[in-house]
């Protein structure tokens, strides 16, 4: 027998702090809530339809998709993709650690400034992986690759970044 | 967050996405818990029971679209309010009789809704006002399984002896909802 939908509210309390971190690395905090709204609403039109077992992977798809469609209507309009600054989080960290990896100080913003310059599937894999904090085989799921494409997605994204935090490190000088 | 929340669940009603809205009721016998469909009242869940479980058996009988939105319940907590204040003689809320089995289950129901406040029948009357004298057992098993204690007032109904039987909060609730409206 099918596994039973838990009621919606249980489900929207259980994944709205996690997609959220993981929308406001993908899109940046200022953008963030207006996905994360589009995300859920989605989710509710078509909950009823949903698999039971990995809804994680399921919100986390959706609000993929919803990261991509912003980036697309943005780059159509002129205004320019992912400001660093827009990465601080202007709110004080709430209590989840989730949360607070992306509300730090001047350090952590130009890192992530440094993710949003990321090809989108190594951004969300890093994301998914450090801010969401999912283990390799979930965010495999969440991006609909394998546990090995996923690992190799963080792995290419992380020598980016260390490569971006050397020119940092040049930039200092 | 909260706010975000709240945003998000009022933009769901706009667009018919919320099939079933729940809240919880504070009452002198502890916090209640009351769901709606756009039908209306459909489970009035007594202190006494689990709540969660409560919603869990919403999303898996009616609709997994369930989520707490006092707003839509504004109605039936201030009539509930008012009750337990006798300050309301009579629930006039629009019910949604879906998780009562249809048939004679429901006749018992639909017929115990109509018994005045200050008034009691007996299990035979109900089965009687129902359809079958003879089936008082099966009334109640009926009122056993009320969707919606209280506006369907089952407490109302009591054993031929004059003994108050058996609730589904204890029969101590059932005593104190009748002597709050003056039954006993």
């Amino acid at each position: 027998m099918a596994q039973a939908l838990p009621p919606f509210q249980a489900f929207l309390d259980d994944h709205l702090q996690p997609v959220r971190v993981f929308l406001r690395g993908m899109v940046g905090p200022n953008d963030a809530d207006d996905c994360l709204q589009e995300t859920f609403l989605a989710a509710l039109r078509a909950y009823p339809r949903a698999e039971a077992t990995n809804l994680r992977a399921w919100v986390l798809t959706i609000a993929r998709r919803k990261a991509i469609d912003h980036h697309r209507s943005r780059s159509r309009g002129a205004k320019p993709v992912a400001e660093p600054q827009e990465l601080i989080d202007r709110q004080a960290p709430r209590s989840g650690s989730a949360d607070a990896a992306l509300g730090m100080g001047p350090r952590h913003s130009a890192i992530w400034a440094a993710v949003a310059e990321l090809p989108h599937g190594q951004r969300a894999a890093v994301v998914l992986r450090f801010a969401v904090d999912l283990r390799y085989r979930d965010v495999g799921e969440a991006l609909g690759t394998s546990e090995e494409a996923a690992r190799q997605n963080v792995h290419d994204g992380l020598k980016k970044l260390r490569a971006s935090a050397r020119d940092l490190k040049e930039m200092a000088r | 967050m909260s706010e975000f929340v709240d945003r998000l669940v009022a933009k769901a009603d706009r667009e018919s996405l919320l099939d079933v809205a729940y809240a919880t009721v504070d009452t002198p016998l502890g916090t209640a818990l009351v769901a709606a469909t756009p039908r209306g009242v459909v489970r009035l869940a007594l202190p006494n029971e689990d709540l969660d479980r409560v919603i869990g058996q919403l999303a898996a009988q009616l609709s997994p679209r369930v989520l707490e939105y006092p707003a839509r319940l504004d109605e039936p907590r201030r009539e509930l309010d008012e009750y337990f204040e006798r300050r309301r003689d009579r629930f006039e809320l629009s019910l949604d009789w879906s998780l009562s089995h249809p048939g004679f289950y429901r006749r018992v129901l639909r017929a115990t809704s109509r018994v005045p406040l200050g008034e009691v029948i007996t299990y035979g009357d109900a089965a009687a006002r129902a359809g079958n004298p003879r089936a008082f057992r099966a009334a109640g098993t009926a009122l056993g399984s009320n969707p919606i204690p209280i506006v369907v007032p089952c407490h109302r109904v009591i054993r031929a002896g004059g003994d108050i039987g058996n609730y589904g909060g204890g029969p101590e609730m059932k005593r104190f909802l009748l002597e709050l409206e003056g039954a006993v």
